[in-house]
């Protein structure tokens, strides 16, 4: 406060003539989306917490597998079923967590701090603030969980090979089923990006998160058995792993199906999110 | 030039703006005076279309503010609310802000030295005292370079050196010939800087005047004395007078 006085304001060049170079663009809206997610703490960290839940509950999970099967003891029978593959995978709905925890803060951290009134006051059209923030905040969660799913599937098959389960990242499928991973993490992000928007609200941005896809598949249970065959399916978390799975289960969707299933959430959700950011007072 | 007719907002049975009609033009300090809950930050909030009106229009040269290509550069405001995320540095807000408009490093750079923030720009706002925060809304509402500066209750929590930058602040911004309006419940605080008072009270305009005018008309040039013995009074204002060489004023 004390160099105030001596800083006196002078606003430079009275009135000058408006720089047309400076316009709002939609390139530029991204490139401010990605400076603002980067210049967060909580951005680094829960990007590493997902990418550290793939990699160690994958990794555990293959040297607890291993451990077993050298032992010769009897297999919990989530193991007995399990490839090299799966185990890999056993951290992607923690991982899940914490990206779509991230992409609701992205949006929801902007109504809890304010931010949101200097971001739609420079960008007062909106909707282009919502896409930006998806997109980039998509593509970032796609690629973490894509290196994420990579990366597990290295170190677990290096653990398991020389058993039963030994598998190679050049199998049938393995690639592609591990990039579909990346994609379901990414579109969980871009989904939590728009239930942040559309809640304006961290706890019912995150509690909506882990209601779609942690609590909803169990309360099918409840449902009549034809019922349940027909909707389960179609729920976000169960196309989302019809996407990654390389044998899916009896019933499930194949990997395109569950794509364009989990596509529709996200664009359902997105479109929520939309008209409640154009339509309401910020 | 900030244009508002028949500006109403609702909120479901109650009224903040009630067909608020005005007019600030550049070149001068319009005052926008009254009570808390008057709607003077509905209003504002209205002008940068964060609130969209219930019935009525306001525009900035002429367009809606959403309608300009560069709104920045139109309008430059501070809310009272806060309005930064306290996880980001001062510098990364404004950069941020920035980006939006092709804004050069540069500029960002010269606000924060306009506003005083060097020594803090690299440190996260969430720790910033009532009036670096300030300092630092008023810093984005300058980075533009806007025609039109407005401020919502700019001399809140400020201590005073704060309160003597922000009125020159505000003086040297409408002598450059931009239009500048500012918010505040205090009558003293706008007979010191503006020049133009918009004064309103429950959602209405009540007056539309100069700062001079006003004080005339409220009888502001006399002063009426209450005395509990008007005798004494009398003898003490003659003797007084008689001292004074100017002689006693008549209309005292």
């Amino acid at each position: 406060m004390s160099t105030a006085t001596e800083s006196r304001p002078t606003p430079a060049a009275p009135a000058r003539p408006a720089d047309p170079a400076r316009r709002v663009t939609g390139r530029r809206v991204l490139r401010s989306e990605w400076a603002k997610l980067w210049s967060l703490r909580s951005t680094w960290i829960t990007l590493a917490l997902g990418l550290l839940f793939l990699l160690a509950f994958g990794t555990i999970a293959a040297l607890r597998y291993k451990s077993m099967s050298a032992s010769g003891q009897q297999m919990d029978p989530d193991f007995a079923d399990a490839t090299a593959y799966t185990l890999a995978l056993f951290g992607v709905p923690f991982a899940l967590i914490a990206l779509g925890v991230l992409g609701v803060l992205t949006t929801s951290g902007e109504y809890s701090t304010g931010m949101i009134r200097s971001t739609l006051a420079a960008v007062p059209r909106r909707l282009p603030v919502l896409w930006s923030k998806a997109a980039v905040y998509g593509v970032i969660a796609f690629l973490v969980g894509a290196v994420g799913a990579v990366g597990v599937f290295l170190i677990s098959s290096g653990v398991l090979s020389g058993t039963a389960k030994a598998m190679s990242i050049s199998d049938d499928e393995v690639v592609r089923g591990l990039l579909g991973a990346g994609l379901y993490l990414g579109l969980v992000g871009v989904i939590g990006v728009a239930l942040g928007a559309l809640l304006r609200s961290t706890a019912g941005g995150i509690s909506a998160l882990v209601g779609a896809f942690l609590l909803v598949p169990g309360l099918m249970s409840l449902l009549p058995r034809s019922w349940r065959t027909d909707i389960t399916p179609y729920l976000p978390s169960n196309a989302g792993e019809s996407i990654f799975a390389l044998q899916p289960p009896t019933g499930a969707l194949s990997a395109g199906a569950g794509l364009l299933v989990l596509l529709g959430w996200t664009v359902l959700a997105l479109g929520g999110a939309g008209y409640r950011l154009k339509r309401s007072d910020a | 030039m900030i244009e508002a007719r028949q500006l109403t907002k609702r909120y479901g049975d109650k009224t903040a703006v009630d067909g608020v009609d005005f007019t600030v033009r550049p070149g001068a300090v319009t005052g926008f005076l009254g009570p808390n809950g008057a709607g003077k930050s509905t209003t504002m909030r209205m002008i940068i279309g964060l609130d969209a009106p219930t019935a009525g229009s306001v525009t900035v040269s002429g367009r809606r503010y959403a309608q300009h290509s560069a709104p920045l550069q139109e309008v430059g405001a501070l809310l009272e609310a806060r309005s930064i995320h306290p996880g980001r540095s001062a510098f990364d807000h404004l950069m941020a802000l920035a980006y939006t408009h092709g804004i050069s490093r540069g500029r960002v750079d010269e606000v924060i030295e306009l506003t005083g923030l060097q020594s803090v720009a690299r440190k996260r706002a969430g720790a910033f005292s009532l009036g670096m925060g300030q300092r630092l809304g008023i810093a984005a509402a300058l980075l533009g370079d806007p025609q039109t500066v407005m401020l919502d209750e700019p001399v809140n929590g400020l201590d005073p050196e704060g309160v003597l930058w922000i009125r020159q602040l505000l003086t040297d911004l409408a002598a450059a010939g931009r239009t500048v309006f500012v918010s505040s419940h205090l009558m003293s605080e706008m007979a010191l800087v503006a020049d133009h008072l918009i004064i309103v009270g429950r959602g209405r305009v009540l007056a539309d005047t100069t700062v001079q005018e006003l004080v005339r008309s409220a009888g502001g040039d006399t002063v009426v004395v209450a005395s509990a013995d008007p005798a004494e009074l009398r003898r003490a204002l003659a003797v007084r007078a008689s001292r004074s060489p100017a002689g006693p004023d008549p209309s005292s």
